[in-house]
């Protein structure tokens, strides 16, 4: 940060953070972040685990305090003003909190109770939100023998019953599998559609390709950039990326020659552990390169770059191992 | 605000309580019955026959009713203040759930305190019943023995359920139990006066709260309680039943705001 001039947040603003820092125990999670939200938006906290996200989700949520730095919630200080905040808020942790022993319906109107909300708005709000997450047909039903999908989008619906200003998911489809995540990527795309200002934690960059207006890009506590997926890909990436598998026996020696093509075909090579990544903006040229230079890859694939390769060239590391 | 959010929190068990309040109530019913049949009038008749001094001259039932009142609501303490409380944040987690709600640590805890009060309340007045329909009663200050029981149980929960919710395994429990909970039960006075202890380990049980609870409504059940005496029991059980509620207060933020 430079400067001194400390900027007021406007009214669009939902949230704000300058310098916000957690530690635990001399362990830091979160390492002094700036970030806005805006009114509308959905926003994207995209990192490996451990770099920091839950912890800023959980300042966010208030109920972590935060450990330096500013933060400000709809106006009001998350020390303070925890309740009134909450009270304004829908969270999605990223653990389950479902009453198992309950049934789909009482776990609506037991977390509608919590917000103090009369009877009726709850029941009426209930049906409508198990509507919305098709689980109108399982009310009834225990929660205990529901899928992992359907637990999930039980417990947006739950989160959605105060009719929040800003919806806290945190890593809503770890654990899912890709049927079940793409039935939850579709309810909180119809959220965002009808306005809902939703902030989310995630490692899987398709998630924040699919989901995220804006993002940050975290690692060990830190903000490493931000922007639209699209920007953050144009900005730290090559409009196409020519992944090549070598037997392993040729894996070195292969990328000890490819080294040949940088800044003339290839802008950038990552060496994995088991591919090599040439950055590039024409693939299937970059690929005559290669074989040009007598090499014959095992496979080879052209595609786009992605979130990943942005988190690759910022930090080195991969996003999902 | 602080008042009604706690009763967010305590609508909660009970709506959880509805599935279970069945089995609850067999259990509050059945163990004042087995063991005043038990103790009280089957191991009665012996004591009786040997017209002990030191029971003060009544019937052993009538002597031990009062004391199994108050060692109930200790038990009833101790099952609605360990694993319940615990599994809250652990397992079941309904303690994170509401935590993300406008309820404030302390909030979750006054309710959940509201709970057990209640379930005290319920043990006690069914036991109050049960040991009247056995005689065991001598004069009409038994009433006052249902509040002093259920503050001797209150002198056990608040500090169970601030010290519950700092652990991280549910192993202490059994050891509670069995170290804590078990010898209290035997050797506050519930069965036998602490007069017949040896000297040196008496002052111990003038510590614990059960004794105090014991004494206060033996004295209220026999009719033979005198107004100090009764007001320094109760200003013992409030201060420690107080002392777990600010520790409560402190302990259950520290767990649910990480």
């Amino acid at each position: 940060m430079t400067g001194s001039v400390t900027r007021v947040p406007g009214p669009d603003v939902l949230i704000h953070a300058r310098g916000l820092a957690k530690t635990f125990g001399g362990a830091v999670a979160v390492a002094g972040i700036d970030f806005d939200l805006h009114r509308g938006e959905a926003f994207g906290f995209l990192g490996p685990n451990g770099a920091g996200k839950s912890s800023t989700m959980r300042m966010i949520g208030c109920v972590s305090p935060p450990g330096g730095g500013e933060l400000s919630i709809l106006g009001l200080d998350p020390v303070r003003d925890g309740p009134a905040i909450r009270a304004r808020l829908g969270v999605v942790p990223q653990e389950d909190t479902l009453d198992l022993e309950l049934t789909v319906r009482e776990n609506l109107i037991i977390y509608g109770r919590y917000f103090g909300l009369p009877r009726q708005v709850i029941a009426e709000r209930a049906t409508r939100l198990l509507e919305f997450v098709q689980l109108g047909d399982r009310a009834d039903d225990e929660v205990e023998p529901l899928s992992g999908g359907m637990k999930r989008r039980l417990t947006i619906a739950r989160s959605l019953i105060n009719e929040p200003e800003i919806l806290l998911l945190d890593e809503p489809t770890t654990g899912l599998d890709p049927q079940a995540r793409h039935a939850v990527w579709d309810r909180l795309y119809r959220l965002k559609q009808q306005g809902v200002t939703l902030v989310l934690t995630t490692h899987y960059m398709d998630e924040a390709e699919q989901l995220c207006d804006r993002l940050v890009v975290m690692d060990r506590g830190q903000i490493a950039a931000e922007g639209s997926p699209h920007e953050l890909i144009k900005r730290y990436s090559t409009p196409e990326v020519l992944e090549l598998r070598f037997d392993p026996d040729d894996h070195e020696q292969a990328a000890e020659k490819l080294a040949e093509l940088l800044d003339v075909t290839a802008e950038r090579i990552e060496v994995l552990a088991d591919r090599i990544l040439l950055y590039t903006r024409d693939g299937d040229t970059a690929l005559a390169a290669v074989r040009g230079l007598g090499l014959e890859p095992v496979t080879s694939l052209v595609r786009r770059s992605t979130l990943e390769d942005v988190f690759l060239r910022l930090t080195g590391r991969r996003l999902e191992d | 605000m602080g008042g009604s959010f706690a009763l967010r929190e305590f609508r909660f068990w009970l709506t959880n309580y509805r599935r279970t309040w069945r089995g609850s109530i067999y259990s509050s019913v059945l163990n004042p019955l087995l063991y005043l049949g038990a103790m009280g009038l089957g191991l009665g008749t012996l004591v009786d026959a040997h017209h002990s001094a030191s029971l003060g001259g009544v019937s052993y039932l009538a002597f031990l009713a009062p004391g199994l009142l108050a060692a109930q609501a200790m038990q009833t303490a101790m099952g609605e203040s360990t694993y319940p409380v615990l599994g809250s944040v652990k397992w079941r987690k309904v303690y994170v759930a509401a935590a993300a709600t406008p309820l404030r640590p302390a909030d979750i805890f006054h309710g959940h305190l509201l709970f057990t009060t209640m379930r005290l309340v319920m043990n006690c007045a069914i036991f109050l019943v049960v040991m009247t329909a056995f005689g065991a009663v001598r004069s009409a200050w038994v009433i006052a023995a249902l509040p002093v029981a259920v503050l001797t149980g209150l002198a056990f929960a608040t500090p169970i359920e601030a010290y519950a919710i700092t652990l991280a395994k549910e192993q202490a429990f059994s050891l509670w139990y069995r170290f804590g909970l078990i010898p209290l039960f035997l050797f506050s006075g519930t069965f036998f006066p602490i007069s017949q202890l040896p000297g040196w380990i008496r002052p111990l049980a003038y510590v614990t709260p059960l004794w105090h609870g014991v004494a206060l409504c033996r004295s209220l059940s026999l009719g033979t309680a005198t107004v100090w005496s009764a007001l320094g029991h109760v200003t013992y059980l409030a201060l420690l039943a107080a002392a777990g509620i600010a520790v409560g207060q402190r302990t259950y933020r520290r767990r649910l705001y990480v």
